[in-house]
């Protein structure tokens, strides 16, 4: 498949832009869609192997300091990387990916002193160490503030004590960016960001989560029983974590939208060619009117998120906080997912519903983007809140 | 008075656009909305009048060339006029303005003679002409090919009979751009746009129809009978006529596109100044979750339209072709205008299905974007044929 988005879009992107886009592209053809099926029936991708890949082709620090081994290329850049794994055949390996590069490691890259940007974000870019993201608990999804597990401070350390619940990369990474409670107080500021080595003593990565789809990715639920991390492995400001978390959320939130609209077109593609063949009743089944309009009219909600994404990118690059649109993006990219998933589906019958197709796994796949990342209602609420009602 | 979108549009508009943001805002707020209940009332909105002074201010001729009055300036200024149009505390003098610049002009603006420009553009730049766009019949709406009224040429004439219906400014307009047909030769060669002055022998407005809505706009049904029309009144070539539609066409769906978003703006702004003083079961309507998620989405996809609009200016300016943006656009923009002005609706109950409630007005005006200027199904059908075939 020729890379890169159809039709008008392609004014907004250049020569240079094209080519990160074709290398991206290769690497994904070549190296990832081979061996999704496999990975994807073993329930892990061998994230060590790709992040070292990805990270000596410059994949996974687009726009991270040149300092850190990062690319130092703006938000044009990222959102062409982004999309381009929408041509993933597993969405659970490109949330495995953001998990990297937009989730785990932008707090560290914003307000981490050097230590941890020379012993973790280089490491994060080169590919030498899988991070993941520690926020969510058993009882602390979209509700951040509700989290329980705690680091105290003692002596020149930090005591850790809790767990953490549905953590992408959980089984296999080397670094969890973790949101613990520093201080009791209500409020937003007794909260810490922390970088914890997963090799701690203390540190258990309890079972495996079996999960309705991204079955790709290993999710786990993890403990920390007395671990003692030094005082250096605090990210930027005590206290401060939860409104770190809430920026990074962002950086997390926006990862999710350009590979999306790209999945949702290539799950159209894909069904297109399936119903050209499909005969019903003597006639091709994309010959039948309710379903050209049907397609239709998601080709039509796919190019509004795709415009609502690259305005996203004009306002980050412009300086201006994205809050209101990026939860705008990631509540009508859901919808979409989750819609053309669901209706592709319908179009295979009973095919369709054979896990052996790709359009049952991406079905399964996508109703984890209503929920991951901020929950449709919880988008809601920011953005009423943010329209002033 | 006009609602402050929360959207970043300050980095696609300068200080040039604003200013004249500003005039045309002005003019709406003092010469147009304190007369919509009037006008509304009547049936018809004095155009002969209002278009004197919009053509003074410039207002009727934003895109169009100097030489014939207008004003030169790109699609951006274009949207920006139609944009505050969106204003007008009705939409049928919004659709009789749009008539004026983006239905029935364009063709002779691209292929008129200098005859048809210095007859017929340059009073309705000025404001000095009223014009309509003469294409629907009894039998023939979107699927234009089956329209009957004919042409045929006896010696520098044309001799016109036939009769058109819905026609927005019909009993006020002082010129028509007509499609008729010039053979009787199937195919989309047979047609010819014509521009028909009304005072011609031959002419009836037969009836002024009563409508659902769009009370502020008069539409007529036509009569032509033996009408004789001098043959350099046609609109380039002969045969050439449903081509040129097809691309005025265009114009006139895209200007039904930002008037949407903005009313369904000014929609939900007054809905939620209505629900913020509406208490039930002691709580202002406004704290009620399942109303605020409903204007969340909403709101979610008034951004998604406004930017899949510049996306379409962007395309324009680059010269692209944007059939398939604007049916997308054209199609997005009707289902959340009808679905806004219901919802709205619903939030003020007993008090919005009153005739009084600019709600009500609202809601019956937004009826017509699923039908006029090609409906929804065949918007689906452009895009249905332009991706699948």
């Amino acid at each position: 498949m020729a890379p890169g988005p159809l039709n008008g879009n392609r004014i907004y992107f250049t020569k240079e832009h094209d080519m990160v886009r074709r290398a991206v592209a290769d690497f994904v053809q070549k190296e990832i869609n081979p061996n999704v099926d496999q990975w994807e029936a073993e329930g892990i991708a061998p994230l060590k192997k790709i992040f070292k890949m990805m990270g000596d082709l410059g994949f996974l620090g687009i726009r991270y300091d040149p300092d850190y081994g990062g690319q130092g290329l703006d938000y044009w850049y990222d959102t062409v990387f982004l999309e381009e794994l929408g041509h993933i055949k597993a969405l659970g390996l490109a949330v495995a990916i953001t998990v990297q590069t937009h989730m785990a490691t932008p707090a560290i890259e914003a307000f981490g002193n050097d230590h941890l940007k020379n012993t973790y974000l280089k490491a994060a870019i080169a590919g030498d160490m899988v991070g993941a993201i520690a926020v969510t608990e058993p009882e602390a999804g979209s509700d951040v503030a509700a989290i329980r597990t705690t680091a105290r401070k003692d002596g020149g350390d930090f005591v850790i004590n809790g767990s953490k619940m549905y953590i992408t990369n959980g089984t296999q990474a080397d670094f969890f960016t973790l949101l613990a409670r520093t201080g009791d107080e209500p409020g937003y500021h007794s909260f810490s960001l922390f970088v914890v080595p997963s090799d701690l003593p203390g540190v258990t990565v309890g079972r495996k989560l079996d999960k309705l789809g991204i079955r790709i990715s290993d999710t786990a639920e993890l403990f920390f029983d007395n671990v003692r991390l030094p005082a250096e492995n605090l990210i930027g400001s005590q206290g401060e974590g939860f409104i770190y978390q809430m920026q990074q959320f962002q950086h997390e939130r926006f990862s999710l939208l350009p590979f999306t609209c790209i999945a949702a077109r290539d799950i159209i593609d894909m069904t297109v060619e399936h119903i050209r063949q499909r005969m019903t009743f003597g006639k091709p089944l994309v010959a039948r009117q309710v379903l050209r309009h049907r397609i239709a009219d998601w080709l039509t909600e796919i190019e509004c998120l795709q415009q609502l994404i690259y305005h996203i990118v004009r306002m980050k690059e412009a300086g201006l906080d994205a809050t209101r649109e990026i939860s705008m993006g990631k509540l009508a990219a859901s919808r979409v997912l989750i819609g053309v998933s669901n209706d592709c589906l319908q179009m295979y019958g009973g095919l369709g519903f054979m896990n052996e197709m790709l359009i049952s796994r991406y079905y399964r796949d996508a109703r984890g983007l209503s929920i991951g990342g901020g929950a449709d209602e919880v988008l809601r609420d920011v953005i009423a809140k943010l329209e002033g009602y | 008075m006009a609602v402050k979108s929360k959207s970043a549009t300050q980095i696609y508009f300068n200080k040039d656009h604003e200013m004249v943001r500003k005039s045309i805002r002005e003019f709406i707020d003092k010469e147009i909305n304190p007369y919509m209940d009037e006008w509304e009332e009547q049936g018809q909105s004095p155009l002969h009048k209002l278009f004197k002074k919009m053509g003074e201010l410039g207002f009727l001729g934003i895109r169009y060339d100097p030489a014939y009055g207008g004003q030169g300036l790109d699609y951006w200024y274009d949207t920006v006029f139609l944009e505050e149009l969106g204003r007008i505390h009705g939409s049928g003098l919004v659709v009789a303005i749009a008539v004026q610049t983006h239905m029935a002009t364009p063709a002779i603006a691209e292929f008129g003679s200098e005859y048809l420009k210095e007859t017929y553009l340059k009073p309705a730049i000025a404001g000095d002409m009223v014009a309509a766009i003469a294409v629907s019949e009894p039998d023939a709406g979107s699927d234009v090919a089956a329209i009957q009224t004919t042409a045929k040429r006896e010696n520098d004439t044309y001799v016109i009979n036939g009769s058109k219906t819905f026609i927005t400014n019909g009993t006020q307009a002082d010129f028509l751009t007509l499609l008729a047909r010039t053979s009787d030769d199937p195919g989309y060669h047979s047609f010819s746009l014509i521009v028909v002055p009304t005072h011609l022998n031959g002419f009836t407005v037969s009836r002024k129809l009563d409508k659902l809505g769009m009370h502020s706009s008069d539409t007529a049904e036509l009569f032509f009978d033996n009408l004789r029309v001098p043959v350099k009144n046609r609109i380039g070539k002969e045969g050439e006529g449903f081509i040129y539609q097809m691309q005025q066409f265009q114009h006139e769906r895209f200007s039904a596109i930002p008037m949407s978003y903005i009313s369904a703006e000014e929609m939900m702004a007054m809905t939620v100044e209505h629900i913020r003083k509406r208490i039930v079961f002691g709580k202002p309507l406004i704290a009620r979750q399942v109303l605020r998620h409903r204007l969340a989405d909403w709101q979610t996809e008034t951004e998604c339209l406004r930017q899949l609009t510049y996306h379409i200016v962007r395309m324009k300016e680059a010269g692209l072709d944007v059939t398939r943006e604007v049916s997308m656009a054209k199609l997005y923009a009707a289902g959340l205008l009808t679905r806004v002005a219901d919802g709205c609706l619903q939030m003020y109950g007993g008090l919005g299905f009153m005739n009084e409630m600019p709600i009500s007005r609202a809601y019956r005006d937004s009826r017509i974007i699923s039908i006029g200027g090609g409906t929804d199904e065949i918007m689906r059908e452009i895009i249905a044929k332009i991706e699948l075939g």
